[in-house]
Parts: structure tokens; C-alpha cells; sequence
């Protein structure tokens, strides 16, 4: 946001220390806070609401894998795989034993967390490229588990229908009500990633990002600390696996496909390695920017092509426009959306006074 | 000049109320159709032919005047075979106010059947999967309207069993795809093995699908298979054609599921001469010698343009064309049952469980929908590669369907 944070004096640490020390970036939040919980739910179509739905279990997403990869410098391309531990953890639950959902949705988080943990263990030995192709194993094996092991996955299908949640004998069923359900998780995971990259956890990830053998020398035990992030950003993976089961009412083999662990390391990467708000608008563009080219595409694509093959051309074209405007952004800035943003907020913090 | 201005407003405004009170005597209402589609996923292959044999039928009927005077609009929405997207098509559906939704891609049937069932919209799924959907009162709002893979399994068996004359002794391959979809059909062909007292044995070709030299050599020289079932996606089918061939094993002992039985299926194999004898399943008919498509043509040549290219792909083109149709077919019993057009999902569900004796010339098999049974009997159809083409070697016919339905109930009862 755009602060001006001059006068502004702290008088006792805690002010110095808090999660927004500027008034106006408490103001700032408090009006996202009013238009995304008053304003937006109550204002638009549920059409909309849909796609903010799959936006915000996108975030969800997207800041797990950016503890592990932005935050501390460790790859997985198995999240997809993770997301699936926690869906199927939780819709067993569920299922079998009538779990609702506060309980079945962490279960699920921790159970995809201690997966995560031992896929990570090959990150105490490997970096890099190397430590990607062992979680890509780690992908591998568990969707062949959850493929073949029907103890697991309810049956030769490999899908296990969910209930919908429910809360104080409300069923959270219509878009507008999901997303009220998503948006309290998407907040907790938001505010639960900003404290931990102040605590003492987070310095520990990001030291050991900027280089681990001066973050051990220093008394920072690595063993333990990435197999935290490998477990804390798979416990993130496994609570959006259970947003997406409740969301879709079913927990499905197909939904979790190593597709997904890239889509999610795309988010990333766009948004920007290393930062909340980068997850966030990472998540906003994979998820929107495909939906917003096709209404472009529809308005005018007409315009230059044949009925017939605008419906050929549309989905090709969304598919080169939208990895060519990855490359854009990319190239424009290659620390992600959310340095581009913050190049802009510097850029007006001064104005019209630049020097 | 300036004194006609405000008559020329006054003759438009007359000329528009006329006009509008024309239109609502009529009260021809616009339907709305979800199509979800995939024309550069995972099973771009199959969209690109069969969406358009979709668009075209529609088009044909509204030029034709509509459905019973209302027309018809068709939103294609292409969803890469990815659940989000395929999800936010839906919402889109349902904002449009779309009656009917042509449901694309087994992960995406899973994904959207909650909402269709809560939200009373009928979702249509042929060859996608559930065979527990089948059962229309377990999932009202579900229609397979063609063979699911249980059906397709039984069909399988009773089609080799027809081949070999008599099971009794003979061993069988089973050779699918490792995802779910492979597996679906195994308990089915497992109980007809007890039944029938044939040997089964079951060959996974992991993903994705284009090694499969072990399995191939291990039916046709260790097993030595008196007859093969394939159930294989994309480019696996044709690379199974291959191996047979390879090692030597008669295509005419083999029968693909609906998925392996398409023309690009035979030409990346090596061409037809290669798959000659290759036998494939089909639950749409096979061929460009059907009424309908010559009126498709027709509409076309009216226009001043050639037909289209796809029509050439006959086997997932002419699907499209049965997939509309149905769904066509459906929206006019509604339509029936309420003239003014303002139907909604629960009438076109309705309208789906009236069809019967719809064969749009055979190109659609004889389906009769009932609140029951959503698949409509499971009817398919075999050909055989022969000499060029796909040769017709069975009428519509479904097989063991007492043992179909015991595993449907199975299915139902459990949940």
C-alpha cells in the first residue's frame, strides 16, 4: 500500500514490533477487511463469489509452497501430492467416522505435514535441481498409492464423496456461504504466515535460504529447520486439499496430479519467491488471468475471426497469451509481481517530488 | 429535415412496440446449453473433433427453426481438463441459466456432481465414467446416456465369448490404463470370469500409457490370451495396436474400449492397413451415412462453405453429434410439456428420462431413459478395422446386465 510513514514516532517495542506499525496500514487493512467480508459478498452475482472461492484456495496454496520455496530455498514439485494426502485424510474422516469439519481439516493438515516431513528428508543431503526430482518422486509415489491402495481412496475409483461442512447446524453449501468458510482461511493462513516470518522459525528458513552452511555455523540447526518448512508448507498443502474437497463435495485422485505442483510453483514464481503478498497476487493471476482473456477473447475475437473458428482459436490463443504474458511480467520484473508493485508504490511514496 | 425527425422517432417507436408485442405472443425463449469442452488439455485429441460435432447439430436445429420455436444457444467453454476452470464454466452455466450442461472429463463429472445434484441442473456425461450414475435415483441430476466402462466390460465378454464360442476354460487379458477409469471395469469382468469359468488376467499400463512392450509380449507369448480387452486413453491405444503387431499377435482377437476407437487412433498406429482386423467399441455410429449429417452438410454447402474438417474424424465427431442431440432431445420433452420456453433444470430432466426410440436415423443407439436407469440400457456397438475403414460387426446390443445392475445396486447401497 501506499504509506507515508513520516512522524511517526514508537515510544515502546511493541509498537516498534507490530504486524502493521504505520496507522495507515492499519487502515489500510482494516478497509480490505470491510470490502472483502461486508462489501464484496453481499454486492456481486455468486458467479463471482466462484471464482474468488478458487482464488482463495489458490492463496491458500501458494503461500504454503512460498514457506518452502521463497522463504526457505528448498523446491518440491510434490504439493499437488500433499494437497491429495490431506483430502483423502480428511474425507476418510469424515466419511468414516463422521469427523466435522474443524476437526477432519486439521487431521488433514497434519497428517499431509508429517508426509511432507519425510519427503523432505532428502533436502538434508540434495539442493536444487536434485532435491526436485526426489519430491517429484515423492509426487509420484503417492498418487500411486492413493491410486491402487482402495483402503485409502474408497474404492477402484478412487474418490470419496464429502459432506458438506457444517457450522452451528448451518451446511455451508452455496458459493456465498463457501466463501465465507474459505476467506476465514485464507485470513488465518495469511496472518499465520506474516508472524511466522518474524519469529525466530522464520529468520531461522530465511537464513538458511541465503545460505545455509553460514546459518549453521551461526547455531541454526538445519536438519530441524527445513524439516519444518517441508512440514509447515505441507501442512498448508494439506489444508488446501481439505478447502478443496469441502469445496467440490469430493475428494478425487485426478484433482491432485503433478499438473497442480506446477501450477502452484507458477503462482510463486509470478508473484514473487519470498512474499505474502506475492503469493497472493500469484494466486489472482494464474486463477484469473486465463478466465479474463476468454471474456476478452469472446468480445472481440469475433471481430477478427469466423464464428466457427473463434471457438478453435479462443482456448489455443489463451493458452499462448497467457504463457506469453508470464514471460512479460517475468521480464519486466523477475522478482515477481509483488516487487512490481512495490517498484510502483516507491515510485508514487515520492511523487510528484521524485529526485 | 428537422421536422421528420421526431416523426421518423414516433414511425420507430410505433414499429418497435409492434415488434415487441409480436415477440412476446410468440414468447420464443432462448435455451441455454452448457457445453464444457477440452480442446487443448490432456484430451485435446478427442475435442477437437467431437466439440464441433456438437456446435454443428445445434446450429442445424436452430436453423430449422429451434426446438419447438425456441432456439437454442450453445456456450463452449474449453476447460484445459482442469477442475478450476471447469468449475468457474459451471458457475457461469448456472448464471446464464443454463438447463442442461454437457459435462466433459471424468476428473470434472467427480468435481461438478455435487452441484449439479443441489442445484437441480442435469449434467451429461457419455463414455466419462460413474458407472455407479447409472442409478438415477442414487444421482438424479447425472445422465451417462451411453455405455459406461461396467457396460462396456460386459459387452466386452459377451462379444468375446460371441468370437471365441464359449468362454468356458479360454483365458482373457485385461489391458487398461493404471488411473481409476482403467480400473472401473475389473470387478465387472472379475464376476463374469466366476460366472462364465474363463481365466482373467489383468495387465496395468502405467501412465502415461506409451510403454507397454512388457505387458504386450507377457498376453501374447507367456499368457498366450485367446482374447484381448484393451481400455486405454490417448496416445496408449495406438501404441498398443503397435506392439501387437509387433509381436505378432491377431488384431481380430482384440476389442478396445471407446476411448481406443478412433480413426486417429488406427492412422497413429501405422495407418489402417497396419490395424487391420482391430476390433473397437462405439457407443455413437460410425461413419458420414447418416441423415443428419448429410443435412449437416447440406447447411454448410447452403452457407457457400465446404463441410468441415473435422466431420472427417467420423467416430468422436459423430459422439458430438449424439451427445447434442440427446441433450437436444431432452430440452424438447421439456419443451413439450411446457410450450412458453421457460423451462428449467428439473423439467429437462424430466424431458431426459422420457427418451426412448430416439435414433436420429442410428447414428444415436436405441436409448430408453428411464428414472432408473440414467445410462439409457448400455447399448454399443462393434466394428472392425477392415480393408480402409470401420466395419459395422454387431447391431446396439448390451450384454450380462444382471450382472451390470448387481453392481450398481452394490455401488448405490454402499453410499
Amino acid at each position: 500500500m501506499i504509506h507515508r510513514e513520516c512522524g511517526v514516532l514508537k515510544t515502546t517495542y511493541e509498537a516498534d514490533m507490530a504486524l502493521y506499525p504505520l496507522p495507515i496500514a492499519r487502515w489500510t487493512v482494516a478497509a480490505l477487511a470491510v470490502l472483502f467480508l461486508l462489501v464484496l459478498p453481499f454486492s456481486v452475482h455468486e458467479y463471482y463469489l466462484s471464482i474468488v472461492n478458487l482464488v482463495a484456495i489458490a492463496v491458500v496454496g501458494a503461500l504454503g509452497l512460498n514457506i518452502l520455496v521463497g522463504y526457505t530455498g528448498q523446491i518440491s514439485i510434490g504439493h499437488g501430492a500433499f494437497m491429495s494426502v490431506g483430502a483423502y485424510t480428511a474425507a476418510n474422516f469424515a466419511v468414516r467416522l463422521g469427523a466435522p469439519f474443524w476437526l477432519a481439516l486439521p487431521l488433514g493438515g497434519v497428517m499431509a505435514a508429517i508426509i511432507g516431513a519425510i519427503v523432505g528428508i532428502p533436502s538434508l543431503r540434495i539442493k536444487g535441481l536434485y532435491l526436485a526430482i526426489a519430491t517429484l518422486a515423492g509426487q509420484l509415489i503417492i498418487e500411486w498409492t492413493i491410486n491402487h491402495v482402495t483402503w485409502i481412496s474408497g474404492g477402484v475409483q478412487a474418490s470419496i464423496e464429502m459432506p458438506r461442512p457444517s457450522f452451528l447446524g448451518l451446511t455451508i453449501a452455496s458459493q456465498r456461504e463457501m466463501y465465507f468458510f474459505l476467506m476465514f482461511f485464507v485470513v488465518a493462513a495469511l496472518v499465520g504466515t506474516l508472524n511466522l516470518m518474524r519469529s525466530r522459525i522464520g529468520r531461522a528458513f530465511i537464513a538458511i535460504r541465503d545460505h545455509d552452511i553460514a546459518a549453521e555455523i551461526i547455531g541454526i540447526n538445519i536438519f530441524r529447520y527445513k524439516l519444518l518448512a517441508f512440514a509447515i508448507s505441507s501442512f498448508y498443502a494439506g489444508v488446501t486439499g481439505v478447502l478443496y474437497t469441502y469445496y467440490l463435495g469430493i475428494a478425487n485422485y485426478e484433482q491432485f496430479q503433478i499438473t497442480v505442483s506446477i501450477d502452484y510453483l507458477a503462482m510463486i514464481i509470478i508473484g514473487g519467491l519470498g512474499s505474502v503478498l506475492g503469493s497472493v497476487f500469484g494466486a489472482i493471476f494464474v486463477t484469473l488471468l486465463p478466465i479474463a482473456i476468454r471474456y476478452a477473447m469472446e468480445a472481440l475475437g469475433g471481430l477478427v475471426f469466423s464464428q466457427a473458428s473463434v471457438l478453435n482459436i479462443i482456448p489455443n490463443l489463451r493458452l499462448i497469451l497467457f504463457g506469453a504474458l508470464i514471460i512479460f511480467f517475468l521480464v519486466v520484473e523477475p522478482e515477481g509481481l509483488n516487487r512490481l508493485w512495490r517498484n510502483i508504490r516507491n515510485y508514487f511514496r515520492v511523487w510528484p517530488f521524485a529526485y | 429535415m428537422r421536422r421528420s425527425f421526431p416523426r421518423l422517432i414516433g414511425a420507430a417507436v410505433a414499429v418497435w412496440t409492434t415488434l415487441a408485442s409480436v415477440a412476446s405472443a410468440t414468447a420464443s425463449h432462448e435455451i441455454v446449453m452448457g457445453f464444457l469442452c477440452d480442446r487443448t488439455g490432456a484430451t485435446q485429441t478427442v475435442g477437437v473433433n467431437m466439440c464441433p460435432g456438437a456446435q454443428d447439430y445445434v446450429r442445424l436445429v436452430n436453423a430449422k427453426g429451434g426446438v419447438e420455436g425456441h432456439k437454442i444457444r450453445l456456450i463452449e467453454i474449453d476447460h484445459e481438463y482442469k477442475v478450476p476452470p471447469a468449475v468457474e464454466a459451471y458457475e457461469r452455466y448456472k448464471k446464464e441459466g443454463a438447463v442442461v450442461i454437457a459435462v466433459y472429463g471424468t476428473p470434472i463429472v467427480y468435481a461438478l456432481t455435487q452441484r449439479l445434484t443441489e442445484d437441480r441442473i442435469p449434467g451429461t456425461t457419455p463414455g466419462f465414467g460413474r458407472g455407479d450414475a447409472t442409478d438415477g435415483t442414487r444421482y438424479p441430476y447425472i445422465f451417462p446416456i451411453a455405455a459406461t466402462y461396467w457396460s462396456q466390460g460386459a459387452a466386452a465378454v459377451d462379444f468375446a465369448r460371441k468370437q471365441l464360442g464359449g468362454l468356458k476354460g479360454k483365458k482373457i487379458a485385461y489391458i487398461f490404463y493404471d488411473n481409476p477409469a482403467g480400473r472401473e471395469p475389473i470387478p465387472v469382468i472379475e464376476d463374469l470370469s466366476a460366472q462364465e469359468g474363463f481365466q482373467l488376467k489383468t495387465f496395468a499400463v502405467p501412465p502415461p500409457g506409451v510403454e507397454m512392450g512388457a505387458q504386450v509380449l507377457d498376453i501374447a507369448q507367456r499368457y498366450h490370451a485367446d482374447f484381448v480387452i484393451a481400455h486405454l486413453f490417448g496416445r496408449s491405444p495406438s501404441v498398443s495396436i503397435k506392439e501387437f503387431k509387433r509381436v505378432g499377435y491377431p488384431l481380430r482377437k482384440v476389442v478396445s474400449f471407446v476411448w481406443g476407437s478412433a480413426e486417429a487412433d488406427v492412422e497413429a498406429a501405422g495407418g489402417w492397413s497396419a490395424a487391420e482386423g482391430y476390433h473397437v467399441m462405439q457407443f455413437a455410429g460410425v461413419g458420414t451415412d447418416y441423415p443428419v449429417l448429410n443435412e449437416i452438410r447440406e447447411m454448410y454447402k447452403k452457407e457457400g462453405k465446404p463441410a468441415p474438417k473435422e466431420m472427417a474424424s467420423t467416430v468422436y465427431y459423430n459422439r458430438g453429434v449424439v451427445w447434442a442431440a440427446v441433450q437436444v432431445e431432452a430440452v424438447r420433452n421439456a419443451l413439450k410439456a411446457k410450450p412458453d420456453g421457460r423451462i428449467t433444470g428439473e423439467d429437462v430432466k424430466k424431458g431426459f428420462e422420457k427418451i426412448a426410440s430416439f435414433t436420429l436415423g442410428g447414428l444415436v443407439p436405441p436409448l430408453k431413459i428411464t428414472p432408473n436407469d440414467h445410462e439409457g440400457g448400455g447399448l454399443v456397438q462393434i466394428y472392425q478395422v477392415k480393408g480402409g475403414q470401420f466395419a459395422k460387426v454387431t447391431d446396439w446390443f448390451s450384454a450380462y446386465n444382471d450382472v451390470v445392475g448387481k453392481h450398481i445396486k452394490a455401488a448405490s447401497a454402499k453410499k
